[in-house]
């Protein structure tokens, strides 16, 4: 590896694996560059966790090859161990003894000097607000404390690739706004981050690539605007009261979408405050009324939902997608 | 740092995890130590007199000598039985999963938790052997060379029943199950010649009672520490001991080494 930066921090091709008969990856693609967020959302039970748990080592995959910082994760994983730090979806830290003898059984496995271990695990539990709570047994710690207190024992061995396993599912709104700060923070000191949500508007927040992971395969992979701009633009949506206006609204007007139902007209439109005006000026010279004008623009929503549909997830709860 | 270097230090760490556990949570090994205190006391005292004439010994010293190798046995099967059930349990924490994706010795999650069950196996010998020695037990025919074999014994018997436990509480998919499975550690000394001798029992259970793994070690530790005959127990006794301790690891290594499930 003469130059660092131009190894991938992963490059996986053909991950498949299936338990039994239910295939929960079906051959996936992913290549993140090293010092990028990455993010795979997708709805529970898509193989999200199945792929950050192969990634890591955790299980083993049926098939594909895994590069992770330039070594081969089926020859050598130990070196990928050594060069990753993984936050899975339960809590793994140990609840019976406290947030600073987990830190220091970190720096103990990760062969740090005592004096080391201690200087690490001090500054970490203070950046994480956890100095507080420190000699208190980790198991009476609230979620978003265990959650950080996780965080903060993935980076004793400062690791420069992070797996992140849903890092906000369960956390109140504050939790969240915080744990977003952490992950933003370790961006910025060079950290790869593989992220993994169902909250469309984390994908949004943080990573510079999403890729939607539905039924084991990735339905779409890009930038977030990339992905917007996959689907139906945005529209000015017109809605009438009274079915003779409604009609003659209709007829006066070009490359609209209508919904006889409702009583209502989509114009395609970017949002922009000037196509909004010109949209206004038409209208007023075409003389209609509408009783109620609302701007749509395209959000990751819509394109969660548009490539997502129709498939068929059992008991998916609601709030899988937001 | 060469691979035995790192299995050393990586075994440590987790032996100091689990001995804190211990310290903090006492409860779970002061439990184990009660069931054989508890059955020391009610075989000495209140099942005694009639004991004693069951093994046509005199008084109740006599019965107190027979019962205590038995008894400091089945408290290192006790004792291993609450290894198991920590086992179980901790094999469904995520912390267990944290071990596997960092470059650690992969198999000291296993050697720090054998080696901290055979110490505690060790301090609750000696505690339950006080208590022996304070209700009148005493080790009649014993040179140093004997006391230091009778020590051995334990260790064995110590070391080969917590590999077991140890496989049994990862088998195990959570703590009740690990206690169901791990009975036999419990049951069996009471089919052994613990409490009476083999030849006392019906005919056609006695190959089991003196083959199963409890009856030579009692044996053998009854003639190292009170001069019985020893004869060929001391022999079943260590290919029991080694014959589990090889079972015990290659199981507990093979079921580690599967991919957890999810």
């Amino acid at each position: 590896m003469t130059n660092p930066n131009r190894t991938p921090a992963i490059a996986a091709t053909g991950l498949r694996k299936a338990y039994g008969d239910k295939l929960v990856l079906d051959g996936i693609d992913i290549h993140v560059p090293t010092g990028t967020v990455y993010s795979l959302l997708g709805p529970n039970g898509a193989g999200k966790t199945t792929a950050v748990k192969i990634l890591s080592t955790l299980i083993t995959g049926d098939a594909g090859d895994i590069r992770i910082a330039g070594h081969d994760l089926a020859a050598d994983p130990q070196a990928v161990r050594a060069a990753i730090g993984v936050t899975g979806q339960f809590s793994a830290v140990d609840g019976l003894i406290t947030g600073e003898e987990n830190m220091l059984l970190m720096a103990d496995l990760h062969h740090l000097s005592k004096a080391e271990g201690r200087r690490t695990a001090a500054e970490l539990l203070e950046r994480f607000d956890l100095v507080e709570a420190a000699k208190k047994p980790a198991q009476s710690y609230s979620g978003g404390m265990k959650r950080r207190l996780d965080i903060a024992m993935t980076l004793v061995g400062n690791p420069r690739i992070i797996f992140l396993d849903e890092p906000t599912t369960g956390l109140d709104p504050r939790s969240r706004h915080n744990m977003w700060g952490i992950i933003r923070e370790l961006v910025s000191d060079g950290v790869t981050v593989f992220l993994t949500t169902q909250y469309l508007e984390e994908a949004d927040e943080l990573a510079d690539r999403i890729a939607v992971l539905n039924d084991g395969k990735i339905a779409a992979e890009g930038t977030a605007d990339e992905l917007k701009r996959l689907i139906p633009g945005g529209h000015v949506r017109l809605r009438f009261q009274d079915p003779d206006a409604y009609q003659s609204a209709a007829g006066a007007l070009r490359d609209i979408t209508r919904d006889d139902e409702s009583l209502t007209l989509q114009i395609p439109s970017d949002g922009s405050q000037r196509e909004l005006r010109s949209i206004l000026d038409w209208l007023d010279s075409a003389d209609i009324e509408a009783d109620e004008l609302t701007v749509h623009t395209p959000d990751l929503d819509d394109v969660f939902f548009a490539l997502t549909s129709g498939s068929t997830v059992p008991n998916q709860p609601k709030e899988a997608v937001r | 740092m060469s691979s035995l270097a790192l299995a050393v230090r990586d075994s440590h760490t987790m032996l100091r995890r689990n001995l804190l556990h211990v310290r903090r949570y006492p409860a779970l090994t002061l439990n184990v130590l009660l069931t054989p205190i508890v059955l020391l006391l009610l075989f000495v005292y209140i099942f005694g007199d009639a004991m004693s004439a069951g093994i046509g010994g005199g008084d109740r010293s006599d019965y107190i000598a027979y019962l205590v190798p038995g008894i400091l046995l089945m408290t290192i099967g006790g004792t291993t039985v609450g290894t198991s059930v920590s086992v179980a349990m901790d094999m469904t924490e995520g912390i267990i999963a944290r071990f596997r994706t960092m470059a650690i010795h992969r198999q000291s999650v296993l050697i720090g938790r054998v080696v901290g069950c055979v110490l505690q196996c060790l301090a609750s010998v000696v505690l339950v052997g006080a208590v022996a020695v304070a209700i009148g037990f005493r080790a009649t025919d014993a040179n140093a060379v004997e006391w230091l074999a009778a020590f051995g014994l334990l260790l064995l018997v110590a070391f080969a029943l917590t590999w077991i436990a140890v496989g049994m509480g990862m088998v195990s998919p959570n703590a009740e199950a690990a206690s169901n499975n791990a009975l036999p550690l419990i049951m069996l000394p009471f089919i052994s010649s613990a409490f009476v001798p083999v030849d006392s029992m019906p005919g056609w259970f006695q190959p089991i009672a003196e083959y199963q793994p409890f009856t030579p070690a009692i044996e053998t530790l009854r003639g190292l520490l009170l001069g019985s005959e020893i004869g060929h127990n001391g022999w079943l006794a260590a290919a029991w001991c080694l014959g589990l301790t090889v079972l015990g690891f290659f199981w507990s290594k093979a079921l580690f080494n599967r991919d957890p499930g999810n």
